[in-house]
């Protein structure tokens, strides 16, 4: 049975073992019927010329796990950021793990979804932000509405600083053959608050996994967000990231993505800019090689004045990798004085290596600065022989290099023991011993 | 220490150095002249291994040793040590992080323990001190909106931490003002000794008045076409390189 019919029939059991008579049921089963109609995408349709999931799809996965996994912390402590204090939300095979969490409830709710969805006293924030962000016509993000049921859910109200950052680690084991996990995620932050985040997909096994995340952030007034991904997932995993972002006045929301592994990895990045002075930033680091495939769609809609968007985005493939960055921004015509930065640089070390890159500027103000570039480019031989002849050895030049052009991006990481973290993951990526802290 | 027989370079197919000899001793300096265009910084390019070029023929023996099939860093941690003409900016790179992986990198290669970070930080103060450089500029990413002597007084801080046993400073003279131009002269001749050697290329004599050579080579069309002492260098400058294209 092809994927999307086993979905579909699937919903039935589904319901099964749901609360089909909460008021956000009806979300779900209009999701799915949106997805039986819209399928999986395909590359006749703009969005995916560059990315098939003809691959992934075709793999038999179990679309529920049968039984709970369990998993030792040893085993996976290499995978959390090293000597910090943080919150933690870690799901196994889509499972909720409290042994490996820590959550809150003091003040602010760093909680799951299950709970959220279910409970009466999160019913008004939920019914008030719930899918209230995604695009309804993406065939992706209405399949995860869907089977919405299990996923992070964080709520900080007014004035609050979260101290810690949160962790959330989506781990998959092996115990099934194929798995396909759909994960949720709601994140509101109300007036004057702030909070950091780090989001990773871990497998531990070479088992097909194939993960359809939805996140919705929304950003209040003054709030303040850090969003970490971390993609540096095994080489038969995949993730479809499907992020919202609604933005309110004077909030600043970042968004930091680093692809360093996976077997298609597809971003769908959207911003949307809700009211004055708002600032919305995108950076993305992708060191790829192999048959490995990463696709950033990027999407900013400045549908107020005075903000400002801010976009860089750096690649290097190598072996025949591919990378894929559109990026799209929108400024309706009542946008005025919008400032709208694109900036995406490539290097090809390979020749099977290839980037298809794309602005995608649509804008119907006359008072703005919208600007983008693009390169794509090899390393440079001459700054190579320079090192060289400096005694630096070959891999470890190459590797200095690379870091050299990336440094803005990992520069603007907030928290040093995550800058740490990923400068190792680079290193070792690069096959070198070297520190990076330079 | 250096001995360069009969050198042949090209690149895609166009000859540029057409048949070089070059002997260069401990304790020696050498300068090389010559118009542009005559190879000059090819011949530095190449003792430094620089990959773009093709050697049809020919050899550069270093302490005995045929080291054209040698990789550059194979040749830097032999003790060569080439002062770019145009030092290349790398953002995100610091000046002392730089020399750090650079002295290690050479140390590891030679069998030995990497140089303490106390130690490493002596060093560089003292270099430091003798080329004039202010601390801050050690902190800055390398090269990166260097001014042009900024970046020569760079590259002659890294042969003042390297420490090798050949030195060849490519136009080290070109961009410095004259305060600039005494500093790296002042620091090149306080590197100098009896176990070391020196191949300095300029346009000009004027950094020769500072730098004084034993041996001056004067290159024309790829080749070494007169050798003589440092009155040649001021026979050069008075005549112009049309007395010896003629």
């Amino acid at each position: 049975m092809a994927l999307s019919e086993k979905l579909i029939s699937s919903f039935l059991a589904f319901e099964l073992d749901i609360d089909t008579s909460s008021s956000f049921h009806s979300i779900r089963t209009d999701a799915i019927k949106r997805f039986e109609k819209l399928g999986f995408p395909n590359r006749k349709l703009e969005n995916w010329k560059y990315t098939s999931l003809n691959e992934i799809i075709k793999e038999d996965y179990t679309v529920f796990p049968k039984e709970k996994s369990v998993i030792n912390f040893e085993k996976v402590k290499d995978y959390f950021v090293d000597n910090i204090e943080s919150y933690k939300l870690i799901f196994v095979d889509g499972c909720f793990d409290p042994f490996l969490s820590q959550t809150s409830h003091d003040g602010y709710d760093i909680c799951i979804m299950s709970a959220a969805l279910g409970k009466s006293k999160y019913s008004k924030t939920v019914k008030k932000f719930f899918n209230q962000s995604t695009d309804l016509d993406d065939s992706m993000s209405s399949l995860n509405t869907a089977f919405s049921k299990e996923g992070v859910y964080i709520h900080i109200p007014k004035n609050i600083v979260v101290k810690k950052p949160v962790e959330i680690i989506h781990f998959c084991t092996g115990n099934e053959a194929a798995l396909m996990l759909q994960p949720r995620n709601l994140i509101v932050v109300e007036e004057n608050s702030e909070i950091e985040i780090i989001e990773s997909h871990q497998s531990l096994t070479v088992n097909p996994i194939f993960t359809n995340s939805v996140t919705e952030i929304f950003a209040q007034k003054n709030s303040n967000i850090d969003y970490y991904k971390i993609q540096n997932d095994v080489v038969n995993s995949s993730l479809i990231d499907n992020t919202y972002i609604s933005q309110k006045r004077n909030s600043d929301v970042k968004v930091h993505t680093f692809s360093f592994g996976g077997r298609i990895t597809r971003n769908n990045l959207n911003f949307f800019q809700k009211n004055e002075s708002i600032n919305s930033t995108m950076k993305g680091l992708t060191i790829i090689d192999f048959n490995q495939l990463v696709d950033h769609h990027t999407l900013v809609h400045h549908a107020n004045p005075n903000c400002e968007s801010h976009q860089d985005y750096k690649g290097i493939y190598s072996g025949k990798s591919t990378g894929v960055f559109n990026g799209k921004i929108i400024v309706d015509k009542i946008a005025q004085k919008t400032n709208a930065f694109q900036q995406n640089n490539n290097i090809l070390l390979d020749d099977k290596s290839t980037i298809n890159s794309k602005p995608q500027l649509e804008i119907f103000a006359d008072d703005v600065k919208c600007s983008h570039g693009c390169t794509i480019g090899q390393l440079d031989q001459d700054a190579l022989f320079y090192l060289r002849a400096r005694g630096i050895p070959k891999k470890e030049a190459r590797a200095l290099l690379t870091y050299a052009f990336a440094n803005n991006v990992l520069e603007s990481v907030q928290i040093p023991e995550l800058k740490t973290k990923i400068k190792k993951i680079i290193a070792n990526k690069l096959g070198v011993n070297i520190g990076f802290d330079l | 220490m250096l001995s360069i027989d009969d050198l042949h370079v090209g690149i895609d197919g166009k000859p540029i150095l057409k048949g070089i000899n070059l002997d260069v001793r401990a304790g020696e300096v050498h300068a090389i002249m010559g118009p542009n265009g005559s190879g000059k910084s090819t011949l530095s390019s190449v003792i430094a291994g620089n990959e773009t070029y093709e050697i049809d023929k020919g050899n550069i023996m270093f302490k005995g040793e045929n080291i054209i099939d040698l990789a550059p860093e194979e040749r830097a941690h032999k003790g060569i040590f080439l002062s770019f003409q145009y030092p290349v900016e790398i953002p995100g790179i610091s000046v002392t992080n730089f020399i750090k992986t650079s002295i290690n990198s050479n140390l590891k290669a030679r069998g030995k323990d990497e140089m303490p970070a106390n130690k490493m930080l002596k060093k560089i103060r003292e270099k430091a001190e003798l080329l004039d450089i202010d601390s801050k500029f050690l902190s800055r990413s390398l090269n990166e909106g260097f001014s042009g002597g900024e970046k020569k007084r760079n590259e002659i801080f890294q042969m003042a931490m390297l420490e090798p046993s050949l030195s060849i400073l490519d136009e080290t003279d070109s961009g410095l003002d004259i305060d600039a131009l005494k500093i790296v002269a002042n620091g090149v001749n306080k590197l100098r000794n009896k176990a070391n050697a020196v191949v300095v290329i300029t346009h000009y004599q004027r950094l020769l008045d500072y730098i004084v050579p034993d041996y001056v080579h004067v290159m024309h069309d790829g080749k070494i076409v007169k050798s003589g002492n440092k009155e040649l260098a001021h026979e050069l400058e008075e005549k112009g390189y049309d007395w010896i294209k003629s």
